[in-house]
């Protein structure tokens, strides 16, 4: 089975993502922010990142963009948690390398919906 | 696949206040200096998450709301908007607001919408200059949004199917899009024909293997709208080429294409029927829209709200991490136990002494670790400070800087719970009685600007938490002469310092000559000490006229673990708390007094302590010890009074957990509570304070 990178510096929001996705049988790691996901991504390979986007230390565009960086995540996809009042914010995405967004408020169903989509 | 959301709510609460008290001391310290853009920002990023949070979890109302909080720290944050006095005041109004909003969920009460609304409008008005509908403008975008898909799903089920060609660019594969996930998707919506258009790849050398070189020609039967197939390729939208065209019974009927090629198209459909539709639409769908939020959304967040249950706590995981290499020890010990007992033999008993004293080392290791998660520091109660003392002082017209240090202490989370309530009073006390206003501190040769300090410390085995003021101390005489009119104390009483200061703790002391909203009315104090005595400490106060005050309050370490002198009385056994024991001493007969009606005392050194014979108190009737001479004599100390406990004899000292009397059986006067001894018996812990009362009765 797949294994996830969650990451999200809400607490509450971290835990329903990760029990969706484990509840429907992945593997998942979580993270709070930026810095602790990119550290986690080199020590692991991941086959899916799916982060929040405002957060501490590092945003989740910013980690999208060094995570691409990297060789082993060059096609990986990363997908982005965000507002839907924020077209800017998919746009900036998308030029950091993000392959889509889940818009929220989502719940598990969507979120499951998408994560097996790309995953396949 | 449904998951039950309610289970995540504790945790978002949880959340959702510690960024709503991030929010208020970002708030505050932007007032102090220059603007901070990374304070802003961590304003803003606790506004957002809320809102996420609260849309994700199904608390509408909230979210509605943080959105408007969060679009005006946005434009702060990009420098669109100037920060200003009235935006802070307005944007600490609201984080209050939404505190009692998610309060109010949290226990399943009503939210107070008039409140809300009245906030709400604040921030509108903040926001736009004026008063004006927001939401509105936001259901009507919402409904033609509706209008327009429901349109183009109108429209495609007429259809025989699409005509898609689609040409990615060739960076796409770098975005994590695969082209074979999106025909996947289409072919779940129906019949799917792929032809794949190999022009565009170059020759060998040219070939960048990390590239997209291949289009494709689809073809896809079946009833499926528009809306379905712009779905599957919305996030490449900007990383291809691609064409749509309707196909009726297999033949290309018209085009909807995107991008570069024919956009006049798309625009002309756009224009000739939608608007028209939806401007015609319109009113009676936003009012049904409002109507079904506003019976909908109260009900909905009723149900989903939970009593508020027990209360959870945070750890850091390095603690928990401790804690399992604890247990993963104490198993290795438990094994090579068992394996001494399986076939048990005098020359194994080395061993045995050797594994017995690991556990004992294990589990002190254990306990200190498992007691080590339930600290907290104290800064959990510090925090809402700043904020307490900015309100205060505006109110008061006083100037007040509020300086805290050790809030790194750890204390137990019970102490950080309790002793919330007593230092607002005691930091208010400080505010409103102790410092002065601006101009009289200048006359008295001092800063305008009054100083509170709060700070916390270990001090043996305590913690000290103090507040210290330089405002103008307490005045002796006025307290004595109040403390006499009052008749508290008689006309010729002699006092000490600190008995003068402990006056103001009696019920009904109030010493302010005008009564002020702010600081209470004479009911306060008391009711501090209780509380701070009801967690087993105490409190003390130093002060120098004209100078200042410090009020200090001792707590010990934790509460649920006491370091304890076991005591024999007859065949009983009870725990002194090692903390209140001053000394112990034999008794010398001549220097017993007996007074009339008033019991006994010892005269140590130049003091007389009331003797309290352990064995009478608590009936006792095995006590070995009758007369004086044949026990010893337990000098013990309590809200700064001692007397000496006759007992029969000390036994040893060591570490009990605390169980209460209160709970199982009833509060008893000179018990604080009881523990289980090492033997399975039951010792009764005793209150000193309170028998030093009984003693002195």
């Amino acid at each position: 089975m797949a294994t996830i990178l969650a990451v999200d510096d809400s607490a509450s929001m971290r835990q329903m993502v990760t029990f969706t996705l484990k509840g429907a049988g992945f593997d998942v790691v979580d993270a709070v922010d930026g810095v602790d996901a990119l550290n986690k991504a080199k020590a692991n390979k991941f086959d899916l990142v799916v982060t929040d986007v405002n957060m501490p230390n590092k945003d989740g565009i910013t980690l999208i963009k060094d995570l691409r960086a990297l060789p082993d995540y060059k096609f990986i996809p990363m997908l982005m948690l965000t507002t839907e009042s924020g077209t800017d914010k998919k746009m900036q995405g998308k030029a950091a390398g993000a392959t889509g967004w889940i818009v929220k408020p989502f719940n598990p169903d969507q979120l499951l919906k998408t994560v097996k989509k790309v995953l396949g | 696949m449904s998951i039950d959301m309610a289970q995540f709510h504790q945790v978002f609460f949880e959340e959702s206040f510690e960024g709503l008290d991030a929010m208020e001391s970002g708030l505050l310290n932007l007032d102090m200096g220059d603007v901070d853009k990374e304070e802003i920002n961590t304003i803003f990023r606790a506004a957002h998450s809320i809102k996420g949070g609260s849309g994700t979890f199904g608390f509408t109302s909230v979210s509605d709301f943080t959105h408007v909080m969060e679009t005006l720290l946005d434009e702060m944050r990009d420098g669109r908007r100037q920060i200003t006095q009235t935006a802070l005041d307005v944007l600490l109004g609201s984080v209050d607001c939404l505190r009692e909003m998610l309060t109010a969920i949290q226990e399943g009460d009503e939210v107070n919408e008039s409140k809300v609304a009245e906030h709400k409008q604040a921030l509108d008005k903040e926001l736009n200059g004026e008063s004006t509908e927001v939401p509105q403008i936001e259901n009507i975008a919402q409904s033609i949004d509706t209008i327009e898909s429901s349109k183009a799903a109108n429209e495609g089920s007429s259809q025989a199917g699409w005509h898609i060609v689609f040409s990615p660019h060739a960076h796409l594969l770098k975005t994590g899009n695969d082209p074979v996930r999106m025909f996947r998707e289409l072919k779940e919506l129906g019949e799917l024909t792929a032809i794949v258009d190999l022009q565009g790849v170059p020759g060998l050398y040219d070939l960048d293997p990390e590239d997209c070189h291949l289009s494709w020609d689809l073809k896809i039967e079946g009833d499926i709208s528009r809306e379905e197939i712009d779905d599957i390729f919305d996030w490449v939208e900007d990383d291809c080429d691609m064409a749509i065209q309707t196909l009726t019974n297999g033949v290309t009927t018209s085009q909807h294409p995107t991008n570069d090629v024919a956009p006049n198209q798309i625009n002309s459909a756009a224009n000739s029927e939608q608007p028209a539709e939806s401007n015609d639409v319109k009113p009676e769908k936003i009012s049904s829209v409002q109507a079904v939020n506003q019976s909908a959304k109260p009900k909905a967040e009723k149900k989903e709200a939970k009593p508020k249950g027990s209360s959870s706590i945070r750890v850091d995981t390095a603690k928990i991490d401790t804690l399992i290499n604890m247990v993963g020890e104490l198993v290795i010990t438990q094994s090579m136990l068992s394996l001494v007992g399986e076939d048990f033999s005098p020359h194994k008993l080395e061993q045995l002494k050797n594994g017995i004293t690991q556990l004992g080392r294990n589990t002190r290791e254990l306990q200190e670790s498992v007691m080590n998660i339930r600290m907290l520091p104290i800064s959990f109660v510090f925090s809402r400070f700043p904020r307490l003392v900015h309100d205060l002082s505006t109110k008061l017209n006083k100037k007040i800087e509020l300086k805290l240090s050790g809030e790194n202490t750890e204390v137990d989370k019970t102490v950080v719970e309790l002793i919330s309530d007593p230092l607002v009073h005691l930091v208010r006390n400080s505010l409103d009685h102790g410092i002065e206003m601006p101009e009289d501190r200048v006359a008295a040769g001092k800063p305008e600007t009054g100083t509170v300090n709060l700070n916390a410390y270990h001090r043996g085995g305590n913690i000290v938490i103090e507040v210290v003021d330089d405002g103008k101390g307490l005045n002796k005489e006025v307290l004595r002469a109040k403390a006499i009119e009052k008749g508290l104390i008689e006309e010729d009483a002699i006092l000490t310092d600190k008995q003068t200061y402990e006056l103001i703790f009696h019920a009904g002391f109030s010493t302010a000559e005008k009564l002020t909203d702010v600081s209470g009315r004479g009911v306060g104090m008391d009711v501090v000490r209780k509380n701070i005595q009801s967690l087993g400490g105490n409190i003390e106060i130093e002060s120098e006229l004209g100078k200042g005050s410090t009020i200090a309050i001792h707590l010990p370490l934790t509460l649920a673990i006491l370091d304890g002198q076991s005591v024999a009385v007859g065949d009983e056994t009870y725990i002194v708390p090692l903390v209140s024991i001053i000394e112990t001493l034999n008794i010398d007969e001549s220097m017993v007094n007996r007074v009339a009606g008033k019991g006994e005392t010892f005269r140590l050194r130049d003091e007389y302590l009331p003797i309290v014979r352990m064995h009478e108190i608590f009936s006792v009737e095995t006590a070995k010890a009758t007369r004086l001479t044949e026990g010893l004599l337990v000098v013990v100390e309590g809200q700064g009074m001692r007397c000496g406990l006759f007992v029969d004899d000390l036994l040893g000292q060591q570490q009990v957990v605390i169980k209460s009397l209160e709970a199982n059986y009833r509060r008893v006067e000179g018990i604080s509570g009881a523990t289980i001894l090492g033997d399975g018996s039951v010792a009764l812990i005793l209150d000193i304070p309170g028998l030093v009362r009984l003693s002195n009765l």
